[in-house]
């Protein structure tokens, strides 16, 4: 009964509309619930990503190179002749054998089906007792015979698209009409031979089988008016010790060095290139423990070579001109990874990378300049296995020991880079000595970009020193003054004035320090120097001054004016000094600093330089510092600074030794994030430096920070590149750099903020 | 005795202090001499200067005549110069030098050149002087001698040349809008539209059906545009023909008569016989030019407005997008997310990444959005225009999107302030009338926190304003063809490059082959950029006074 009494006299809050409408908010708030946790879970996940999409960008560069086996089958041809060589064309689809009588095979290197067929020795009387490839990109080979003659051929490879289908058609080609090039007049068989040939001129250099080393070079002469051609034949013979045996024998693409190993473990180096007259460089012993050089190929491009020794180092060496210009061998860098004798080295044709095959059937894929071992693996090859390499660099072909070929995919993109080539000295071709090189590209083709971050960095560090100089006492004893002794008037339009300049575009600062600043610099620079002494001066002496006047006026100025009364001093400081600098220019310097530093001093002088930077970073961060310190020191309980007051310590005692005390992890935070945002700064570095990547710690010279390095060439750097993914792992760098010191920042900040509760 | 004194003086730590206010003098004259550099630099560019006419005998001893703009002057020790120059009198220790903007590029070779003060006599400022900007070639210095129309001297009317000058320069001006509406609109608007048919052949074709029909009514559609390009472009050599009659014939500092085209004229002006308003209203129509006109001539001269349209459009949109997910992101971390230690390292790390550097944002933006989004958007829906990329490149939405990444954290740091300043109070009375925690959300404590978000956001529209190396990277670029909102379906578009205040003035300033011509032109465009930006902040900075003053009120009740 009681419960009908209420109903009547209370509305009905249970009736359908109402439930209905509770329903409605129910869900209306665990939706907004989800939205809101979806929502604000994705933003922080999308933030969190960018630190994960960078490094999934960079993780590439680090990976090791995949190998795999695509196909195994019978050796194309047929296995009753040897094999000699092995090469693909540029899609890798065809595969080349040459076989021991002079017989081409042409095969499909997926299945290994027979394509084509040619036969080199058209007289059969002849044998073949030497081959050799010129530059693989160049596709030439060389056949010595019994009678101390060679054959020059080419392959080549016609594409074409019946059906839209891709066809590749392979064939052979003769040099010098097919005929043969007489090499020996005395008609020896020929044990080993090198040739490199281009549109000028062909070397071929041979070993007959009476230990004689011959060298032949044809150069083609054009007449004036290009109708007529003679070939010109210059031919020499090499002395060579008669006791030892010649096992190794290469030529360089541009014809000009001839290397050559012996049996006894040396390394001969001629200069060749006048062909008459050949010279004798250097010979050196390549390897310490008498191990004998099993394997001797150029590195792409014919300026180093590399050495396969029987205890599985292999060895790179290239010639260096000393100080006395004259070039000597240096041995740049070996590679251990592998334990048993070298049978066969393949350099790529592009990159300066190789295959290595030893005896054991290990097969290791190396960049030379990175000095990286990207994979090693194990392959079924035996003591006279035979490598070749895809033009591209992305397939290998390997003689098993079982009488089959093997085909694998090679997956290699970004060899060239290792944690030693990014950030440690790297001893380039033609360089005299090892070096920080940043590079990315050139006009020229046949280039090797080279990616050291350490100069880069380098210059980041340099940026910011030099910002921090200028900055960090400037903010922080502005910040001391604004937030302890200015009148509280004064600061309230003080700090305003100074945090503004943060949101300051940093294009501004960096095109008026480029463009305004540098110049005035330049033209002024004693007085560049002056201000820096004169105007703390001036400021000792008017406090002297002040200190000295009588009280009345004194104390007519209120407390905390102390600045209002400096800038019209250091206004005129500035002002006398600028006037006394050229005065003094032209009486101590001769009229030109810059240039009498360069003479007296040897410090050259670049308009836009560091010191430049620095003032303008410097600018840059010191709203930053300033306002974060200035928080900081204001925000030290008061009863702190009353009772030291009460003590009788001056109101500068107190500063120094318990409100600065106090606030220094605020005052330590502040220096850390206008670091970080010093490290980062990017325009002002584009503007008002060279953008030379050079390392230096004169103040006078420019530099190439990582931030304006990645504005200016990620643009154009292509997708996916390792120049790509190494100004990504720039940004990376300058990611955790200033990440570090914002958390470190940030941390010590809420300590500060609860030690100041706790006060 | 001076020596106690000033030991005690050093004791007591004063000059110490006056030190550290001479740090805060040092800082404040920094930037209010900056500021006050760039105000007069930017906005001096704009003022008539008198062209001034002398007689210059020369380091090799011939004499010239030079008209031009004395833009500088140099004080340079006699040292320097006697190396170029073995006149220079040995009685003078410092020499000065001024450079001259001698306009005439075309006939000169160049235009801007340095004289010895030494070497400069007859200096006068004739009244006569004639000021002319060109489409082409720069400025132009000399003494107006005759106008003609159709190659014969117009000596109609008897009134002065000069007037008769100026008339001819209004009717010309006409003439070239015209033509600039015939070319760039209608004539766009056609060469869209023969786009948007190849485009659609394209689609045919790949799709493999043989609709005859359809192929039928594109080339249709293709002859009738055809038809009217061909009306336009008759239209056109018309209106040029018209253009070409009118022609002046100017004596220039050499002394040589130049014959030019009027429609090469922008405008012409003789400064030295100018009163004040007359250089007033000069110089608030050259004003006028630079905030609503396009670039001429690499950007040198002309105005910015793609540039200022560009950086508002990229801050619109990039407004649109952060400000809902910046302030869902701050109300789930501080109304949802249980408060712990997770929650504070995340409030440490979205902190940090308003400090981590703007280039990085960059580097992401073009490796996310540009290549990886970009691409794939291109290939479901674009993969007609493939492999020539629309989404695939770097553009308006991306740079947007770029820089909403940059900034989120700004609003999120500022919502979320806003948000722990609500009192307590306010949202246990709302929970105990019975409102759910979405109703209490909504009614009561986002309204509250509505300043606190426009601070954040006006913030963040403030340091986006002023970026310049991510946009490097995303779709910034020296000279877009076209804005990227016009009449065109769909209106807005966010695949298309656009142009930015702040690259503007790395590009003018620093890339651009006359920098000398170009430097007051970058002052002025830094002038523009630093007062939208501290407008930006002031307004920021007054909003957070009020809303600091409404919670102080609020407190108090």
């Amino acid at each position: 009964m009681s419960v009908n009494n209420t109903e009547s006299y209370l509305p009905d809050f249970n009736n359908a509309a109402a439930q209905r409408y509770r329903h409605y908010r129910k869900i209306k708030d665990v939706f907004i619930r989800y939205l809101m946790a979806i929502g604000g879970i994705g933003v922080i996940a999308a933030i969190v990503m960018i630190a994960l999409y960078l490094v999934w960008v960079v993780i590439p560069l680090f990976m090791p190179a995949r190998l795999d086996q695509l196909a195994s089958y019978a050796i194309p041809g047929g296995s009753d002749k040897s094999t000699i060589y092995y090469a693909m064309e540029e899609q890798h689809e065809i595969g080349m054998r040459v076989m021991d009588g002079g017989n081409i095979v042409f095969f499909n290197t997926q299945t290994g089906a027979l394509i084509g067929k040619e036969s080199v020795l058209r007289d059969k009387r002849r044998s073949v007792t030497a081959f050799a490839v010129g530059d693989p990109t160049q596709r030439v080979m060389v056949f010595g015979l019994d009678n101390g003659t060679v054959l020059l051929r080419g392959h080549q490879y016609s594409v074409t698209y019946p059906d839209n289908q891709r066809l590749i058609t392979p064939s052979v080609f003769n040099l010098f009409d097919g005929k043969a090039v007489v090499i020996d007049s005395r008609h020896k068989p020929l044990v080993l031979v090198s040739a490199q040939s281009d549109e000028t001129q062909t070397t071929v250099a041979a070993v007959t089988n009476d230990n004689r080393l011959l060298l032949v070079n044809l150069a083609v002469q054009t007449g004036f008016l290009g109708d007529s051609s003679t070939v010109e034949r210059t031919e020499q013979s090499i002395q060579i010790n008669s006791s030892a045996k010649i096992t190794h024998l290469v030529l360089d693409v541009e014809q000009r060095d001839l290397y050559f190993a012996d049996d006894k473990g040396w390394l001969y180096f001629y200069d060749i290139s006048d062909k008459s007259a050949p010279q004798l460089v250097e010979r050196v012993r390549t390897s310490h423990n008498n191990a004998a050089i099993t394997a001797l190929q150029f590195l792409s491009g014919g300026i180093s070579v590399l050495v396969g020794n029987s205890d599985g180092t292999i060895t790179q060496w290239f010639p260096v001109r000393d100080g006395s210009n004259s070039y000597t061998l240096q041995n740049v860098r070996s590679f251990d990874s592998q334990s048993s004798a070298i049978l066969a080295i393949a350099p790529e044709y592009f990159r300066k990378g190789m295959l290595a095959l030893d005896k054991d059937g290990n097969l290791g894929v190396y960049h030379a300049t990175a000095h990286r071992t990207v994979k090693l693996v194990q392959v079924n090859a035996g003591p006279d296995s035979l490598l070749a390499i895809a033009p591209r660099a992305n397939a290998v072909l390997v003689e098993g020991k079982d009488k089959t070929l093997q085909f694998w995919k090679l997956e290699n993109n970004h060899p060239e880079v290792s944690w030693s080539s990014l950030w440690g000295k790297v001893w380039y071709e033609s360089r005299d000595r090892p070096e920080y090189i940043w590079q990315s590209s050139s006009a020229s083709s046949d280039f090797e970009p080279k990616f050291s971050l350490t100069p880069l960095a380098f210059g980041t560090l340099k940026a910011s020193f030099y910002a921090m100089l200028f900055a960090v006492p400037l903010a922080i004893m502005g910040a001391i003054y604004t937030a302890y002794f200015m009148s509280a008037g004064m600061r309230n339009l003080v700090k305003p004035t100074i945090e503004i300049m943060a949101a300051l575009p940093t294009v501004i600062l960096g095109f008026l320090a480029g463009l305004w600043f540098a110049p005035i610099v330049e033209a002024y620079l004693p007085a560049m120097f002056l201000i820096f002494i004169a105007v703390p001066l001036s400021i000792l002496f008017t406090a002297w001054a002040w200190y000295k006047l009588p009280q009345f006026i004194r104390l007519k100025v209120p407390a905390g004016s102390e600045a209002m009364i400096l800038i019209p001093v250091i206004m005129l400081v500035t002002a006398v000094v600028f006037a006394a600098s050229k005065p003094i220019e032209l009486w101590l310097f001769g009229g030109n600093l810059p240039l009498w530093m360069g003479e007296h001093l040897g410090i050259t002088y670049d308009q836009r330089n560091s010191f430049i930077v620095g003032i303008a970073i410097g600018f840059a961060v010191i709203p930053t510092i300033f306002s974060i310190s200035e928080d900081a020191i204001f925000g030290v309980p008061r009863h702190l600074t009353t009772g030291s007051l009460a003590l009788g310590a001056t109101p500068w005692q107190t500063m120094a030794r318990v409100i600065l005390l106090t606030a220094s992890p605020g005052i330590f935070s502040a220096i850390m994030i206008g670091l970080g945002r010093a490290i980062g700064e990017t325009m002002i570095v584009v503007m008002a430096t060279g953008n030379t990547a050079i390392m230096d710690f004169n103040m006078f010279q420019g530099f190439r920070a990582l931030s304006a390095n990645i504005a200016v060439e990620m643009p154009e750097s292509e997708l996916g590149s390792t120049h790509y993914r190494v100004l990504f792992l720039a940004g990376l760098v300058l990611f955790m750099a200033t990440f570090m010191f914002n958390t470190v920042a940030e941390v010590v900040r809420q300590r500060l903020r609860t030690k100041y509760s706790t006060l | 005795m001076i020596s106690v004194r000033l030991k005690n003086w050093l004791d007591s730590g004063t000059p110490y202090i006056w030190l550290n206010a001479g740090a805060v003098s040092v800082s404040v004259l920094l930037v209010v001499g900056l500021l006050t550099l760039i105000a007069v630099r930017g906005l001096g560019h704009f003022w008539p200067k008198a062209i001034a006419e002398f007689e210059y005998t020369d380091a090799a001893a011939s004499i010239t005549r030079i008209v031009g703009e004395i833009v500088e002057q140099e004080n340079v020790p006699r040292a320097r110069l006697a190396e170029i120059d073995a006149r220079i009198p040995d009685n003078a220790e410092y020499i000065d030098r001024y450079l001259i903007k001698t306009g005439n590029r075309d006939h000169l070779g160049m235009d801007f050149r340095w004289v010895v003060a030494t070497g400069m006599s007859d200096l006068a400022y004739p009244e006569d002087l004639v000021a002319i900007e060109r489409r082409e070639w720069g400025n132009m210095y000399g003494s107006l001698l005759a106008l003609k129309i159709d190659g014969k001297e117009d000596a109609s009317a008897g009134s002065p040349v000069w007037e008769r000058f100026q008339q001819a320069i209004a009717s010309t001006q006409l003439l070239h809008d015209q033509i600039e509406y015939i070319e760039k609109d209608l004539i766009g608007d056609i060469n869209y539209r023969i786009e948007r048919l190849r485009l659609r052949q394209n689609r045919l074709a790949m799709s493999g059906t043989n609709n005859q029909l359809a192929l039928e009514q594109i080339k249709q559609e293709q002859q009738t545009l055809q038809q009217q390009f061909d009306s336009y472009t008759e239209e056109l050599s018309g209106l040029y023909a018209q253009l070409a009659q009118y022609s002046i014939t100017v004596r220039i500092s050499d002394g040589t008569e130049v014959e030019l085209s009027l429609g090469q004229v922008v405008r012409a002006y003789q400064p030295n016989a100018m009163s004040i308003f007359g250089k007033i209203h000069f110089y608030i129509e050259k004003l006028w030019e630079f905030v609503s006109d396009e670039p001429r001539e690499a950007n040198t001269e002309g105005g910015i407005f793609p540039a200022i349209f560009g950086t508002v459009m990229m801050v619109l949109i990039m407004s649109i997008l952060v400000t809902p997910f910046g302030v869902i992101a701050a109300v789930y971390l501080r109304e949802y997310a249980k408060q712990g230690m997770l929650v504070r390292i995340i409030r440490i790390a979205v902190n940090n990444l308003a400090g981590v550097p703007s280039v990085v944002y960059g580097v992401f933006g073009l490796g996310f959005f540009v290549y990886f989004i970009g691409g794939n958007i291109d290939e479901l829906f674009f993969s007609d225009t493939l492999p020539s990329p629309t989404f695939g490149t770097p553009g308006l939405l991306w740079a947007s999107l770029t820089l909403a990444i940059l900034t989120v954290p700004v609003v999120i740091v500022s919502t979320e302030e806003g948000l722990s300043r609500v009192p307590r109070s306010i949202r246990e009375g709302s929970l105990a009338l019975g409102a759910t925690k979405a109703e209490t959300l909504m009614r009561t404590v986002l309204p509250m926190t509505a300043s606190a978000m426009m601070t954040g956001l006006i913030l963040a529209i403030a340091r986006a304003a002023g970026e310049v190396a991510p946009l490097m990277m995303v779709g910034v670029v020296k000279l877009a063809p076209s804005l990227p909102l016009d009449g065109h379906m769909p209106f807005l578009h966010l695949e298309r490059k656009f142009m930015h205040l702040g690259f503007h003035i790395y590009d003018v300033g620093f890339q651009s082959p006359n920098v000398e011509a170009a430097r007051p032109l970058v002052f002025a465009t830094a002038m523009l950029l630093v007062l939208i930006i501290i407008f930006l902040n002031l307004a920021a900075i007054h909003i957070r006074n009020k809303l600091r003053e409404k919670y102080r009120a609020s407190e108090q009740h």
